[in-house]
């Protein structure tokens, strides 16, 4: 219950956030994560040490097991570390209870999956509003859908919508919230191209314009050139961050 | 993922076998809530008849082997000479003749006579009818005049010994019998006290003495007062009752009578018919049920596994080899469940044959398997399991592979979404998901609710069945018959007699009674029966409407338990008539005034001043209720003993006492029976359907939880739909049970008892709430599942 009473910086609005660029979202160290035990056990994660800085835009790339997603997983809360800590805006993720995680995700987390993950029995909007219900300060469903470009079509159920119109449906319910970081776990892995680099376009959009922090994990190395930095895992480590000065428009990526 | 080579020969697993046995470990709590719905469904079906074979085939033997009579034919004295006419009547095997008479035993310890039935067997030889089964002592000594046997029961009610003497008053005078021989016999299966229903060991002797002893106490010699007949295989009963009816008139033939109407077998039949239709009616329920549970698994379990189901279609398996994998798991299961149904049913009819015995007196009983039951029972298991999972199974064939590798589109609940759009609106989208996965498949939840209900519905109306005998018991004792103990005579009693008995110490009311054997007739119905006169005041017993009000005894007119009514096809208004089977035998017609409500046995009731002037008999009474001032029972009952013509004292308490054992032994045990049954009903729908729910929505859950939604909000998704399916399924049930009671009281009342179906709230109470302690452990058990949960792998993409 002690999450309930925050400390002040979980109640500040998003401009807050978006205004003190330099603040660190998460600092990871020694992170390790393991799966299983003895001679059968998995290293998912390796001791990672990170810095991920507020309204930045990251790419994770690397191959399959290289620990991309465990990462995000556990920036998340939706899984937990074996090892290390991970400090969310100076509050230790690692030290935090169920319920506790449960209100981190509900307040500050927006997630966006490679197969959508909507509710196939909610409209759009619905789904939309499945968060909008729940959140403290979010913008309007439709407002959320307009702004990923999905401004008819409000009252189809998933099942009328194509896979990119059901992606765009996902981000939106995922920023609806106004959330301090959105994860994202191959959003473009089960679109054409064409529909993947609009859905780029999208999450480009919701980290210029309101300032939220967004990862995304990717098999496809060409979404590096968006990012503002690029973390490179191997073997559940990061073996390379590279900076991007000039980060490229979604639109002139190919793959 | 199956990528199964072609089966090999040799040891071999294939991996298709293999993967059936880790689905089944899987799906194992659903498959074992399914498997015990079918193996209660087989259970029943092989106690049953497995109880109906026993007792049945052990009740044509015994009556083979101990010849009993299939015509009873009392009559007041006839000659011995008549014995080879009545074997000259056509459709008659054997004749045999006996002296029977009515008497008293008087035990050691005992403030009270008790009513016995002495029967003759021949001096010499063996009867040609009516045999006994011999347990210990020996067979009658011809040439002593003072010895008998004692039926089995009596004799161990009352530990009685070969060689111990026992004062019995027959015909009015009392004589020292000596014990020699304990036996059983065909024609008391069944026992219980004259006039009353209820067995009860103690209250009732049945003594054997050699023809001539028992003769010279009832004045007989040389003659006879009842026949027994034999028929042949092609024999009409009819026409033989008939002409034996002739032969005996003229000798005061009170009424030649079937096996039917004897009251052992009567009691004996009733109930193998009883156990032949529920052994119909009740495992095809539970049959259903089951067929409809696995339908749900299994439909759930290839829309999960198309892309397996793709997978082997492009390897090469054809439709019917994929098909045949999946039935196999049904077959598996309903297998499982009917070989466990199997056992349970020989245990269950092992015990229940035990409790048989105590109210059936043969001298052997063992409970039989019936192997067509075993057979009917596993193959109808199976048959109705794989019915219910061939309807999913034909969508397989139209399973394209290239479609079912797919990932599967959304579920489409654009239809879903239209209905009720205004009851949507109110909600949140929480109970939005709730209420539009109860209309996406309106037919599922219809099924589920229905399954349910019928599980409740069957509770229910057991329970009400057996709260209505209570009820009975308390309307029987409370309202119709109000007397302590009520006295019968040996013969017809002038009207001092009754102030004989008022004049006993502790008597505080006595009432007149005459009961008359009559037979009664209207149209081609015709029914074995007794009038019973009461005097027009009567306080004691009481004649009631099917309000409970009390019904004034006209001056003339019959007034009929309604079960008799429907038997005879008579309404009030129209007469009956009356074949007046002592004294002058004279036939009545007589009018139907009214119909009285009774619970046991099937009365007619008539004035008593009424029936004097029909008989021309004025004053005569046979039977007198009594009510006792309380502290001085004992030394009535001293007083009564020493009354010659006193044939027998019966006390409501004892009978009331005989009523709650039967009760609380036999069918009181049914009513945990009967609730387990429903528990497992109800648990097996709702466990499978929040299984289902929890694994069709896995995803949907997980994504809820990753969004920030409380574990107790997930499972308010989860569980809402078991909540509105089992909140629906109550007043349905609730219905269902109470016609269903009805319907069962009306299949089981006979003339002997009457089931009454009452509404009774409490029983509604307790059967709803079974079916909600069922859905909350089900629903405990699923949710348990949501917080140990993997939410990642729940979400995890194919890579």
């Amino acid at each position: 219950m002690r999450f309930f009473k925050a400390p002040a910086v979980f109640a500040r609005s998003l401009n807050e956030v978006g205004s003190a660029q330099t603040t660190a979202a998460y600092t990871t160290q020694g992170l390790t994560k393991t799966y299983g035990e003895g001679r059968s056990a998995v290293h998912a994660l390796r001791s990672v040490d990170l810095e991920v800085t507020q309204g930045e835009l990251l790419v994770l790339l690397g191959p399959s097991g290289s620990g991309k997603s465990t990462l995000l997983n556990i920036l998340g809360g939706l899984d937990r570390a074996t090892s290390g800590q991970v400090s969310f805006l100076g509050r230790d993720l690692t030290q935090m209870n169920d319920r506790q995680l449960t209100r981190y995700r509900r307040e500050h987390v927006g997630f966006v999956f490679q197969f959508y993950n909507l509710m196939p029995s909610l409209t759009a909007r619905e789904n939309v509003e499945l968060v909008t219900e729940i959140a403290r300060d979010p913008l309007p469903a439709d407002e959320a859908l307009a702004l990923v470009g999905l401004g008819e079509r409000l009252d189809h159920f998933p099942s009328q919508l194509s896979g990119g119109e059901q992606q765009r449906v996902a981000i939106a319910r995922a920023i609806a919230k106004q959330p301090t970081v959105l994860f994202c776990d191959e959003p473009t892995g089960a679109l054409d191209s064409t529909t993947g680099r609009a859905v780029l376009r999208v999450l480009a959009d919701v980290n210029r314009k309101l300032g939220t922090t967004v990862m995304i994990v990717t098999h496809a190395a060409a979404t590096a050139a968006m990012a503002d930095k690029v973390l490179h895992f191997a073997d559940g480590r990061i073996r390379d961050v590279v900076h991007n000065a000039n980060p490229a428009a979604p639109e002139d990526i190919h793959w | 993922m199956v990528a199964a080579p072609p089966p090999r020969r040799g040891w071999h697993v294939s991996p298709l076998t293999a993967k059936l046995g880790r689905d089944l470990w899987r799906i194992k709590g659903q498959a074992a809530a399914i498997a015990l719905v079918i193996a209660i469904g087989v259970m029943m079906q092989v106690m049953m008849a497995g109880l109906v074979a026993s007792l049945s085939q052990t009740r044509d033997a015994y009556y083979q082997r101990y010849r009993l009579a299939q015509v009873f034919a009392p009559v007041a004295r006839a000659p011995e000479s008549l014995r080879p006419e009545l074997a000259q009547i056509e459709g008659v095997a054997q004749a045999e003749t006996r002296v029977t008479g009515a008497g008293r035993v008087e035990i050691d310890g005992r403030d009270l006579p008790i009513a016995a039935r002495l029967l003759s067997l021949p001096d010499f030889g063996a009867p040609r009818l009516g045999a006994v089964y011999p347990v210990s002592g020996r067979a009658l000594d011809p040439n002593a005049r003072d010895e008998a046997l004692v039926l089995e029961s009596f004799a161990k009610a009352h530990d009685l010994k070969l060689g111990q003497r026992l004062t019995v008053t027959m015909n009015g005078h009392r004589r020292n019998l000596v014990l020699v021989g304990r036996v059983q016999s065909p024609e008391f299966l069944y026992t219980a006290a004259p006039g009353e229903l209820i067995p009860d060991d103690a209250r009732f002797a049945v003594l054997w003495m050699s023809r001539s002893a028992l003769a010279a106490n009832y004045d007989l010699d040389g003659a006879f007062n009842e026949a027994l007949l034999s028929l042949t295989r092609h024999a009409r009963l009819p026409a033989v009752l008939a002409a034996a009816d002739r032969l005996l008139t003229p000798y005061g033939g009170q009424g030649a009578y079937g096996l039917d109407d004897q009251f052992s077998n009567r009691f004996v039949s009733e109930e193998i018919k009883g156990l032949e239709v529920s052994a119909v009616v009740v495992p095809p329920i539970f049959l259903l049920i089951a067929a409809f549970l696995l339908y749900i698994v299994i439909s759930r379990m290839v829309q999960a596994e198309r892309q397996e189901i793709g997978l082997m279609k492009a390897f090469g398996y054809s439709d019917v080899e994929v098909g045949w994998h999946y039935m196999q798991l049904v077959l598996a299961i309903a297998l499982a469940g009917a070989l466990l149904g199997c056992g349970l049913g020989i245990w269950a009819g092992q015990a229940l044959i035990g409790l048989y015995t105590q109210y059936y007196k043969f001298p052997f009983l063992v409970f039989q398997m019936e192997p067509s039951a075993f057979v009917i029972g596993i193959l109808a298991a199976m048959g109705s399991a794989a019915a219910g999972s061939l309807v999913v199974l034909a969508r397989l064939v139209r399973l394209v592979p290239a479609e079912a590798m797919r990932p599967p589109a959304p579920a489409d609940y654009s239809r879903a979404g239209r209905w009720a759009p205004g009851l949507a609106s109110a909600m949140d989208q929480l109970s939005r998901m709730v209420l539009r996965r109860l209309l996406r498949q309106p037919w599922r939840m219809a099924g589920a609710v229905l399954g349910i209900a019928s599980g409740m519905g069957l509770t229910l109306s057991m329970l009400t069945i057996y709260a209505g005998f209570e009820r009975a018991l308390d309307l029987t004792f409370q309202v119709l018959d109000r007397s302590d103990a009520s006295v019968a005579f040996l013969r017809p009693m002038p009207p001092a007699a009754l102030s004989a008995l008022d004049r006993l110490p502790g008597v505080w009311q006595v009432e007149a009674q005459r009961h008359v054997p009559v037979v009664l007739r209207h149209g081609r119905r015709s029914h074995k029966s007794s009038l019973t006169g009461l005097s027009p005041d009567a306080r004691l017993l009481r004649v009631v409407d099917d309000k409970g009000r009390r019904q004034e005894l006209p001056g003339a007119g019959l007034i009929l338990a309604k079960p008799l009514a429907k038997i005879l096809d008579v309404e009030p208004g129209q007469s009956l008539r009356v074949e007046v089977r002592e004294g002058a035998r004279p036939v009545l017609e007589i009018p139907v005034v009214g119909l009285a409500q009774t619970l046991m046995g099937a009365p007619v009731y008539i004035n008593l001043d009424a029936l004097d002037r029909l008989l021309q008999q004025p004053g005569q009474i046979n039977a007198a209720a009594l009510e006792i001032e309380p502290g001085r029972e004992v030394q009535l009952y001293r007083a009564l003993k020493d009354m010659p013509l006193v044939a027998g004292v019966s006390l409501q308490s004892e009978t009331k006492e005989a009523f709650e054992t039967l009760m609380d032994e036999g069918a009181g045990a049914m009513r945990f029976v009967m609730g387990f049954m429903a528990f497992v009903i109800t648990f097996g729908i709702v466990y499978n359907a929040a299984r289902v729910a929890q694994a069709e929505r896995a995803r949907d859950l997980a994504s809820l939880q990753i969004l920030g939604y409380s574990h107790g909000e997930v499972a308010y998704v989860l569980l809402g739909e078991l909540a509105v399916i089992t909140l629906l399924a109550i007043p349905l049930g609730s219905l269902f049970g109470h016609f269903l009671s009805f319907a069962i009281a009306e299949g089981f009342s006979t003339e002997l008892y009457q089931v009454p179906a009452l509404f009774i709230p409490q029983t509604h109470g307790t059967a709803a709430l079974t079916v909600l302690a069922a859905s909350a452990v089900s629903g405990w058990l699923v949710q348990r599942g949501l917080s140990k949960r993997d939410l990642t792998a729940a979400l995890k993409s194919r890579e």
